[in-house]
């Protein structure tokens, strides 16, 4: 497996968001982690990317442990995290942001031909490259949260709620494109609350309650699970 | 070259604008760890004092050429700006505005009670080697080295964290160290225009650098916008320049200056040039450029 995590346990002070969630992350897979509000997904990813340190448990890349290591060393491994609520620099330009998700690589004479190809999977960033990230739609400034991470060139991309708070045509947009970047290579581990969506692009998934894994496998079987249907998907 | 500037201006305005590119400096300084890193700091004139007091002392005691007693005392005032910035900048906001505005007070008191230091009756005796041309100089560098600053990766990284330090991290923005080195660059520019100072007035009093000396950094930066250069340079010389044109009304600078912010807050709260920066300005232009020779290909 690319990205084992196993056994984590996190704790907000008193509170305890995590009680032992363990997941794998196969190469080339797109794996969602779908559940209700405050049933720790987003807690799992940021402890993945170091934002978060964990009291228990380990988190394993390529095999090797990053569960101590700084949020700039995992970056640089090509763990990227497209953040919730997409957070771009609002008073950087387009093209600033986009240049900002370059900052861990060393080769920046490649740097300008992923801009160009950043550019030609979001065509409307580029129409607002010298616009401040600020004035972009909603629908806008998550594309350049996308075109920001994988201007790192990850090899596994960390996204948090990419559908929140977007109209539902710019959602199935916003999936149609994380499907194309899985297609081109980049392994996908995937938090969502719009358990519909999620499971339609998915491989496999993990249904997150209160801090524990309830549930795993490939994600149209989950789909046809009565008790998920009935819990998420409102059928 | 100072025997040319005082062909056209007489002393007074030399010594005045020799005042304004020593605050000029402090004041880029400052602008980088607040205005650019966004890290509010209320203790900028603790690193002045430290870099006035080490660069006079020097000067004095050591007889130090003045070229190099004047980057010893940025270097002592960049080194006490790590070391308080190492335990500091882990706070925001609020938080590090009150442990900065504590610092700046117990530096005030530590000087205040050495003997080096001249205690309360202050240190006289410093030779006059700060000169407009010296001065003007060390401004052009700094300036240089500013806008050089604000285009390249690590500047990017800074404002990057001004702007969501959650999202910095996720880029692989090593945020501890980041800031600590702005902050080292901005305290050492004050430790720069503090030893200039010490070697214009000639004579230091630790009274001289208090909190009220601290806000009036932070209201030339606020004044012109912050992580402006152009602002910075707008609104120290607005602030500098003002009070010597207006001594008749000098009792009521500090009232002046308080309505003056409040108006500022009201009417452009992001400072008189807030948003301008050099770099944008020649991108705009170029962009515009080559907007309008496509436009032109397309008719």
């Amino acid at each position: 497996m690319l990205l084992e995590v196993n056994n984590l346990h996190v704790s907000y002070g008193a509170i305890r968001a995590l009680k032992g969630v363990s997941c794998q992350v196969g190469e080339g897979e797109i794996v969602a982690l779908i559940g209700a509000n405050g049933a720790g997904k987003t807690t799992t990813l940021r402890t993945i990317s170091g934002l978060i340190r964990p009291q228990e448990g380990t988190i394993t890349y390529k095999g090797k442990p990053i569960t101590k290591m700084p949020p700039h060393d995992i970056v640089s491994l090509g763990i990227c995290q497209v953040p919730e609520g997409r957070r771009v620099f609002t008073r950087m330009t387009v093209l600033e942001n986009l240049e900002m998700g370059a900052y861990t690589r060393k080769d920046s004479a490649n740097v300008k031909t992923d801009i160009q190809k950043v550019f030609q999977r979001f065509p409307r960033l580029e129409e607002r490259k010298t616009q401040l990230a600020g004035t972009l739609s909603g629908g806008e400034q998550q594309m350049l949260a996308m075109g920001r991470a994988l201007m790192s060139k990850p090899t596994v991309l960390l996204m948090d709620e990419p559908s929140m708070g977007l109209a539902p045509m710019l959602v199935q947009e916003i999936f149609a494109i994380i499907q194309e970047i899985n297609q081109a290579g980049t392994t996908i581990l995937l938090v969502e609350q719009n358990a519909h969506m999620a499971l339609s692009v998915a491989n496999r998934a993990y249904v997150l309650e209160t801090g524990e894994v309830v549930l795993s496998g490939p994600a149209n079987e989950l789909a046809d699970n009565p008790e998920v249907q009935k819990a998420y998907l409102g059928e | 070259m100072d025997s040319f500037f005082s062909m056209f201006l007489n002393d007074y305005y030399i010594q005045v604008l020799t005042m304004l590119g020593i605050y000029l400096i402090g004041a880029l300084g400052l602008n980088l760890i607040t205005g650019v890193t966004g890290q509010l700091s209320f203790g900028h004139a603790a690193f002045l004092s430290i870099g006035a007091y080490t660069s006079a002392i020097l000067s004095i005691k050591l007889q130090m050429p003045f070229a190099l007693a004047i980057l010893a005392g940025g270097l002592m005032a960049g080194l006490w700006g790590v070391l308080l910035g190492y335990p500091t900048l882990r706070l925001t906001g609020d938080y590090l505005g009150i442990a900065t505005l504590g610092f700046g007070e117990i530096v005030r008191v530590v000087f205040l009670n050495m003997t080096i230091t001249g205690g309360a009756l202050g240190l006289a005796g410093i030779p006059r080697s700060a000169t407009l041309t010296v001065v003007l100089f060390i401004v052009i560098l700094t300036v240089w080295a500013m806008v050089r600053l604000e285009n390249s990766r690590f500047g990017r990284s800074l404002v990057a964290i001004r702007e969501d330090e959650i999202a910095a991290e996720a880029m692989g923005v090593n945020i501890t160290t980041t800031k600590i080195t702005a902050f080292a660059i901005g305290t050492f520019l004050a430790g720069i225009s503090g030893g200039l100072y010490a070697h214009l007035i000639q004579y230091l009093n630790p009274s001289d650098f208090g909190f009220i000396k601290s806000f009036e950094f932070l209201t030339f930066i606020v004044l012109g916008g912050l992580g402006s250069i152009p602002g910075v340079i707008l609104g120290t010389s607005v602030l500098t320049l003002a009070p010597e044109f207006l001594r008749f009304i000098a009792d009521y600078r500090m009232m002046v200056y308080g309505l003056l912010m409040v108006f500022m807050m009201i009417v452009r709260p992001r400072g008189l040039l807030g948003g301008v920066q050099l770099s944008r300005i020649f991108s705009k232009k170029k962009a515009q450029q080559t907007g309008t020779s496509a436009s032109g290909g397309a008719n």
